[in-house]
């Protein structure tokens, strides 16, 4: 037996396993009929039909409609990777922007040495920009956790923000895209669910290319063979 | 037929209408609207944090919506801010608009809905809903359908589709009546029916079917808007 993991752990496989169909749905819309399909996220039954409930593309894998959304606010999953700006320090952790509707909560413990309670903002001040993974949502508010690859306090480079939406495409099957731009332009980079992205290279001229070819991915996302065209992009942008 | 149409059109014919979705970029959500002169615009924002905080709803977010006609919609320079008209629209376009919306997903939060009129000519809070809706799909909020909007008129004895200023402000006979109505598309689902004038009963079964038919146009174009927002790229 095969064990299975949370698929959708970093949004990565989004666009993973091939699709059987695509089509752009609006809500209330009839998707497909009968007992072939099960509504999967931003679906829902009705009687015979499979509805939309969101606005995006209609995706059938298996026997599965879902509905990725391409617009719209950042809704955080468990395990979200997310960057955000610390808005304020309370007496056991630090509070975080992220874009959200409630701010994020990380505990003084997940800091990874010993701080002292008095001279929290030696770690972490107001301002800092964190990257962090989402560890609980509860409707009081979202906890993070910041142990973990590629997680912590985010010195030097700069952040930009594009429509969350667009982030597993920016990403790829696996990373590939992403990875297809550290390669070409050398940046370290980190992308957060929520739609901000941390860019840091050796030279502010690599830097800008890098934000400039995520920003051409973000503007793309529905453009099939879209890795073929920031190949070219990267070939044309020397 | 006694009246007719001071620009032409048939009884049941609509002024031209167009939608577009995506016009704000910092909205989460956007959409314009027009019928004919009238143009309306709606962004949507959220769900974001909800200030102040006894307004918050633990069961979903609510949904905040403010009409306002612009100071330059009006030929006579309308006095900016709101009125009792705009808050009196902006409430029951509020009411109009939450039975199609499922936001019990989002607690203590708030969806806020902008819409503002450019360019009135009469039926300005149904071209408002119909870009709101839009708008709602746009920012990817869960939703039951998609919400058409029409007024209905009658002129004297004469019942008409899409009421603009000129018949709105029609006196001989009988006057001018104007319906707003507002449905869930492709049910019989009505979420707005209002009416400003005098009408018989009997006539109430016919402004709707005459209604019916109008939205089902509506929710055409509003669809095509919502299916072509990547039609300016290369397939």
């Amino acid at each position: 037996m095969k064990e299975f993991n949370d698929k959708n752990a970093e949004g990565y496989e989004e666009f993973g396993s091939e699709p059987q169909s695509r089509t752009i749905v609006v809500p209330g819309e009839v998707i497909s009929s009968g007992e072939d399909f099960l509504p999967g996220e931003g679906a829902r039954r009705e009687g015979e039909d499979i509805v939309a409930s969101r606005y995006g593309l209609a995706e059938k894998v298996g026997r599965v409609v879902k509905i990725i959304p391409f617009s719209g606010a950042f809704i955080p999953r468990r395990n979200n990777v997310v960057i955000g700006r610390v808005s304020d320090i309370v007496h056991s952790g630090w509070i975080i922007d992220i874009d959200y509707a409630s701010n994020g909560f990380l505990p003084l413990m997940e800091s990874p040495r010993f701080v002292n309670k008095g001279e929290m903002d030696q770690f972490l001040a107001i301002g800092d920009v964190v990257a962090a993974k989402v560890w609980n949502v509860t409707p009081k508010g979202i906890d993070l956790a910041m142990k973990g690859k590629g997680l912590g306090k985010l010195e030097g480079g700069f952040i930009f923000r594009v429509n969350p939406s667009r982030v597993p495409r920016i990403i790829g099957r696996e990373g590939s895209m992403i990875n297809l731009i550290k390669e070409n332009t050398g940046c370290n980079i980190t992308i957060g669910q929520n739609g901000w992205i941390w860019v840091k290279g050796s030279d502010l001229d690599s830097e800008l290319k890098a934000r400039k070819s995520i920003e051409f991915i973000a503007e793309k996302v529905l453009v099939s063979g879209l890795t073929e065209k920031v190949e070219n992009w990267f070939k044309e942008n020397k | 037929m006694t009246f007719k149409r001071p620009d032409g059109r048939k009884s049941d014919e609509m002024r031209p209408i167009t939608a577009k979705v995506g016009i704000i970029p910092n909205a989460d959500g956007s959409a314009m609207f027009t019928f004919g002169k009238t143009v309306a615009i709606a962004a949507v924002y959220g769900p974001r944090m909800l200030h102040p905080q006894h307004m918050q709803d633990p069961k979903g977010a609510i949904l905040r919506v403010n009409y306002d006609l612009l100071s330059f919609s009006v030929s006579d320079r309308k006095k900016p801010g709101p009125s009792r008209r705009s808050q009196e629209i902006s409430k029951v376009t509020e009411w109009s608009l939450s039975p199609a919306l499922d936001l019990k997903d989002f607690p203590n939060t708030v969806v806020d809905v902008q819409i503002y009129i450019l360019q009135a000519d009469a039926s300005t809070r149904v071209a408002g809903i119909n870009a709101a809706s839009m708008a709602l799909a746009q920012a990817g909020i869960p939703m039951k359908n998609l919400i058409c909007s029409v007024s209905i008129g009658k002129m004297d004895k004469e019942l008409v589709v899409d009421v603009d200023k000129d018949e709105e402000d029609f006196e001989d006979g009988e006057g001018a009546t104007d319906i707003p109505i507002a449905k869930l598309a492709n049910t019989d689902e009505y979420t707005l029916l209002q009416l400003d004038g005098k009408i018989q009963p009997h006539l109430i079964p016919q402004a709707l079917a005459l209604a019916d038919k109008a939205c089902a146009k509506i929710y055409e174009v509003q669809k095509k808007a919502l299916k072509n927002v990547m039609g300016d790229e290369d397939k």
